[in-house]
């Protein structure tokens, strides 16, 4: 157990030392040397050339029982409407069901939702449909434990569920119960067939490390994904599938919090997770009135307006705008960023947008480098001279 | 009203940047902080304290340098500071910090709530909190923007979502999760600083918790990880040149070409 | 360069750097705009223990000297010396009170000076006497258990929003200064009222009033020291006080001079940052020095108050001049080397420039101090003859 470092291997080159999260790694006397603190997290054993750097794992792999099998989506909803993120997981879902030959299921809780035939239509092969009023809202103890209950019942092989406010807050807790891993916001999802198990990528610090994590002893394998990582597929209306009621015995389910009230937000009119074009604005904006641009602009475009997480804490715009790592993922169509260097953090957010245009004066900004298109020049004068041509169009 | 916060060290990653050439983390110049959702967190269990008397105690599992957040908690306003360490601790994934949690939790005794952040800066998942109030088997109510109030053994608290807030009661002793919405963190005071440098913060190791060592750490964790890398960006990008003038038609064109405008 | 703090001066600079960057940085070219004093900055200060570093600890304080006050003055002017002013002036009202105070004056009014639950100020200029103290005219008419002020202050920084202020008035008038008085006098006392705020060339989010004595009467108990003493009192605080003028002025320079590398390092000019070229570099060559300069002189002069030397007129006196003038001529080539850009309000170069202004003016203009450094001379030479 722990981390190994091979003297005899290591040749002192110093690959692995920056790439400590930590600070950990040194060289001395041409050899490196760690220093306490370790977390095992694996960055230099990936960067070492030699494989002087060893990180053993549990000596001993427990059996997994093949009794598991198939793919289970959790499809949310809230108040009869299915969330955009099902039908992501569920384009997914069908990838990875495909490689492993096996059932693609999607389990559905809520009361009177009419969509249900678009799950089979978005890929699934089963859905497990639980149909209650006590179900129509969040309702995360209930959830969980009827999640569980289906689970321990059916026994997928892997779980896949939307990392939203009530999936990152109820996954974790069936994982929790049922003792198995659950990695959380994943952004790449494959499989590896030799031992069939689910490679699950995912960004760390601040998406400056990827991280490829695997669940080899316990099952299912849990993962949540953020919306807008996947893209959906196109419905296919002829696809068959077998649509399962499950009853839902309210006395044998505990709810230990209470839910008294629900206010919509309604200051939020944009909803950047749904446009198609997203104009976004960043510090070069110099100041808040100067979002008016981008308003004239996105208006004109029928686009929502975006932001990064610097003016959104300079208080600029508010939270509900703001696209990166501790913002909204989004995946528009086209995606315009003005203004905005392009920190990690908010690549993060937005580097899957099918086309990225960046606007800035510094040619150097690190925007350009993920930007289908760019123009190095004054936003100032960019943006209000293509608001202009559109207009005129 | 006694109150645990859980937190944890990492490095301020908001300093985090890749060297474009080597493409390796730049580390220099780079602290180590609380996780700055976990301040959201110490500094409403500090409120609470003040609000209905008890004491906050911080809680953290990590390595011996972890040691310093934990002091700096102490400085905001914690009474009291534990960290958990143990060489067996480290590659924890978040389920083997959870049971390493509330083993600490269950050997500390009567609480009344633990308050989490909503995730960490490094690892990012959000995933130990509610983790943690299954295996205490108490309540979870994630995403708290606001503590409304607390009587009766029952506390009533606004959680965020998506689309709004909700209002959900929940009996004490519960485990929340809290978002920056919750409060501005107060600055440490000259005092609390000076009492922070003298504050003993007793280390619990796997003896103490008397905790299985194969459910802790590497060791106990369901996940592996087994590759890390760079994310790549490859840049097949076409920069405009030309007049500004010139380049803002090029760019209408390609974008006609999409059939976006 | 390496001053030798102790652990715990080092703390108190650090944290007060914290403050100035986290809290008073998102607001100070607004409070410059609209002129508002900074109350909730002063909070966070009382929070972070920052009043109890001049209060000794037997007042709730921490005990610290002249060269902790000059840390926090000069991290907080590093940012916004407007918010440094309102800080600093309560250890301005505080000191004679420290110093000369008795047991029940001190223990009635430091325990909430160092909490920062109340702000203080402290008063001698008048319409009439500036560098001329010793034309005050407020007088202090001694009556059945106390004095009757009549009078007006004027140029009171933290006037109208200090509680407790130090009020230097004439309690025999027949005796000129030698009849001066240090008393203190309650916001909320009857007769006592402020006149408008002034509106200022710098430092715009501390506030300066008018105090206005009509008829006030104060309690006997409220004089501090002996009658007659105040005159002296004054003199002796501004011995004191002067070297925290001297670590607003270097952290106003040091501010300066940080915009100004950052700035020539990004601005391209003919092909190449402007830091590359030899002119700029060597304005900021003489500028780093200069700030340099004036803070060992500064923490050298503020050490020498700390360590109850008897006289340091001069040396504090040197520690105002010459780091205030350092402050006016850095922050007026950062705004020269930063060209247009160093002109525009939008860019904090300016505001620094006009904030270093009143480092020059107040607490004895640089004139006055030079004269009283060289009455000084004259004075030794005098003695070894």
């Amino acid at each position: 157990m722990g981390i190994q470092i091979d003297l005899d291997k290591c040749v002192g080159c110093g690959d692995c030392v920056p790439v400590c999260p930590f600070g950990l790694l040194e060289i001395v006397d041409d050899k490196v040397q760690l220093k306490e603190g370790c977390t095992l997290c694996g960055a230099c054993q990936e960067a070492c050339g030699y494989e002087a750097i060893l990180i053993e794992a549990v000596s001993e792999v427990e059996a997994v029982s093949d009794s598991h099998q198939g793919i289970w989506v959790f499809a949310e909803q809230r108040n009869g409407k299915l969330k955009g993120v099902a039908y992501e997981l569920l384009a997914k879902g069908r990838e990875l069901a495909n490689t492993l030959q096996t059932d693609l299921s999607a389990v559905c809780f809520g009361h009177g939702i009419d969509e249900v035939n678009r799950l089979i239509a978005h890929g699934a092969d089963k859905v497990y449909m639980v149909d209650s009023p006590d179900l129509a809202i969040n309702q995360e103890d209930l959830y969980a434990q009827q999640l569980i209950e289906l689970i321990r019942q059916h026994k997928p092989e892997i779980v896949l569920a939307g990392a939203t406010s009530l999936g990152r807050a109820f996954i974790p807790r069936v994982a929790a119960i049922l003792k198995t891993g659950l990695t959380a916001d994943c952004t790449g999802l494959d499989i590896d067939t030799e031992n069939r198990l689910l490679r699950q990528t995912r960004p760390t610090f601040g998406g400056n490390i990827m991280a490829t994590i695997i669940c080899q002893t316990k099952r299912p394998q849990m993962s949540t994904v953020r919306p807008r990582v996947f893209k959906k597929n196109e419905p296919d209306e002829k696809r068959k599938g077998q649509i399962i009621k499950v009853d839902f015995n309210r006395e044998s389910i505990t709810s230990k919090t209470k839910l008294l009230n629900f206010v919509e937000d309604l200051t939020e009119t944009v909803k950047i997770e749904e446009a198609d074009i997203i104009v976004s604005g960043g510090r070069g904006l110099g100041k808040a009135e100067n979002f008016q641009l981008l308003r004239e602009l996105a208006s004109v475009m029928g686009a929502a307006v975006g932001a990064s997480r610097a003016v959104v804490d300079e208080g600029w715009i508010p939270y509900s705008h703001q696209v990166g790592q501790t913002g909204k993922t989004v995946c528009p169509k086209l995606y315009i960023a003005c203004g905005i260097s392009g920190a990690v953090q908010h690549l993060a957010g937005m580097q899957t947008s099918d086309i990225i245009v960046a606007i800035n004066d510094n040619p150097n900004a690190p925007i350009f480098e993920v930007a289908t298109f760019g123009i190095v020049g004054d936003l100032f004068k960019v943006v209000p001279m293509l608001t202009e041509k559109l207009k005129n169009q | 009203m006694n109150v645990i916060v859980c937190l944890k060290q990492v490095p301020g990653t908001a300093q985090v940047k890749i060297d474009p050439e080597t493409n390796t983390l730049i580390r220099e110049g780079i602290e180590n902080v609380i996780n700055p959702f976990d301040t959201y967190a110490l500094e409403e269990g500090v409120r609470l304290k003040e609000r209905f008397g008890g004491k906050v105690t911080a809680m953290s599992m990590g390595p011996p340098q972890a040691e310093g957040a934990l002091r700096e908690a102490v400085s905001l306003g914690a009474d009291e500071a534990i960290l958990l360490s143990d060489k067996a601790f480290a590659g924890a994934d978040t389920w083997a910090t959870a049971y390493t949690l509330a083993s600490a939790v269950n050997k500390l005794g009567q609480y009344d709530i633990i308050i989490c952040g909503r995730q960490t800066l490094d690892g990012d998942t959000g995933q130990v909190g509610p983790e943690l109030s299954e295996m205490l088997e108490v309540p979870f109510v994630a995403y708290v923007s606001r503590i409304e109030e607390i009587a009766d053994g029952q506390m009533r608290v606004q959680r965020m979502v998506e689309e709004g807030h909700e209002v959900i009661e929940a009996p004490l002793p519960t485990v929340i999760t809290v978002v920056k919405e919750i409060n501005v963190p107060r600055l440490p005071s000259l005092r609390g600083i000076v009492k922070s440098k003298s504050a003993v913060i007793p280390v619990w190791t796997v003896p103490d918790l008397g905790v299985d060592q194969s459910r802790v750490g590497l060791a106990g964790s369901f996940t592996k990880v087994i590759k890390v890398f760079f994310p790549q960006r490859v840049c097949q990008g076409e920069i405009f040149q030309g007049e500004l003038g010139n380049q803002v038609e090029c760019l209408m064109g390609k974008l006609k070409d999409a059939g976006l405008v | 360069m390496e001053y030798f703090l102790t652990e715990e001066q080092k703390t108190i600079k650090s944290l007060a750097r914290r403050i100035a960057e986290e809290r008073i940085l998102p607001v100070r070219a607004e409070l410059d705009e609209t002129e508002e004093f900074p109350w909730a900055i002063m909070k966070d200060l009382a929070d972070a223990d920052m009043f109890r570093v001049f209060v000794p600890e037997e007042y709730e304080g921490l005990g610290g000297g002249c060269l902790e006050l000059c840390l926090v003055v000069e991290e907080l002017s590093r940012v916004c010396s407007a918010i440094a002013t309102c800080y600093a002036v309560n250890a301005l009202g505080s000191f004679t009170l420290i110093d000369y105070g008795t047991e029940e004056q001190r223990r009635k009014y430091l325990p909430d000076i160092a909490g920062g639950k109340k702000l203080t100020a402290f008063a001698v200029t008048e319409p009439t006497a500036g560098s001329d103290v010793s034309a005050i005219k407020t007088t202090a008419e001694k009556v059945e258990g106390g004095y009757v002020l009549n009078g007006t202050k004027q140029f009171i920084t933290n006037g109208g929003e200090a509680e407790i202020y130090t009020v230097i008035a004439l309690t025999d008038k027949a005796r000129g200064v030698r009849g001066a008085s240090a008393i203190l006098v309650e916001k909320d006392t009857p007769g006592f009222s402020f006149g408008k705020k002034e509106k200022k060339m710098g430092i715009r989010a501390s506030a300066t009033r008018e105090l206005i004595f009509r008829n006030c009467f104060v309690p006997e108990e409220n004089l501090i020291a002996k009658p007659g003493m105040g005159f002296l009192l004054a003199m002796k605080l501004f011995d004191h006080s002067r070297p925290g003028i001297g670590a607003q002025a270097v952290g106003i320079a040091q501010g300066a001079l940080e915009v100004a590398v950052d700035y020539t390092r990004q601005r391209i000019q003919f092909g190449q940052p402007l830091i590359s070229l030899p002119v700029v570099q060597d304005i900021l060559g003489e500028m780093a020095t200069q700030v340099e300069a004036a803070r060992a002189l500064v923490y050298a002069a503020a050490r020498m108050v700390d360590s109850g030397a008897k006289k340091v007129t001069e040396e504090s006196a040197m520690a105002k001049v010459f780091a205030s003038d350092v402050a006016m001529k850095v922050t007026t080539d950062a705004v020269q080397i930063c060209g247009g850009t160093g002109y525009m309000r939008d860019f904090p170069l300016e505001k620094m420039m006009r904030d270093a202004k009143i480092t020059q003016i107040y607490e004895g203009s640089n004139q006055i101090l030079r004269n009283a450094i060289a009455i000084e001379l004259r004075k030794r030479k005098a003695r070894t003859e």
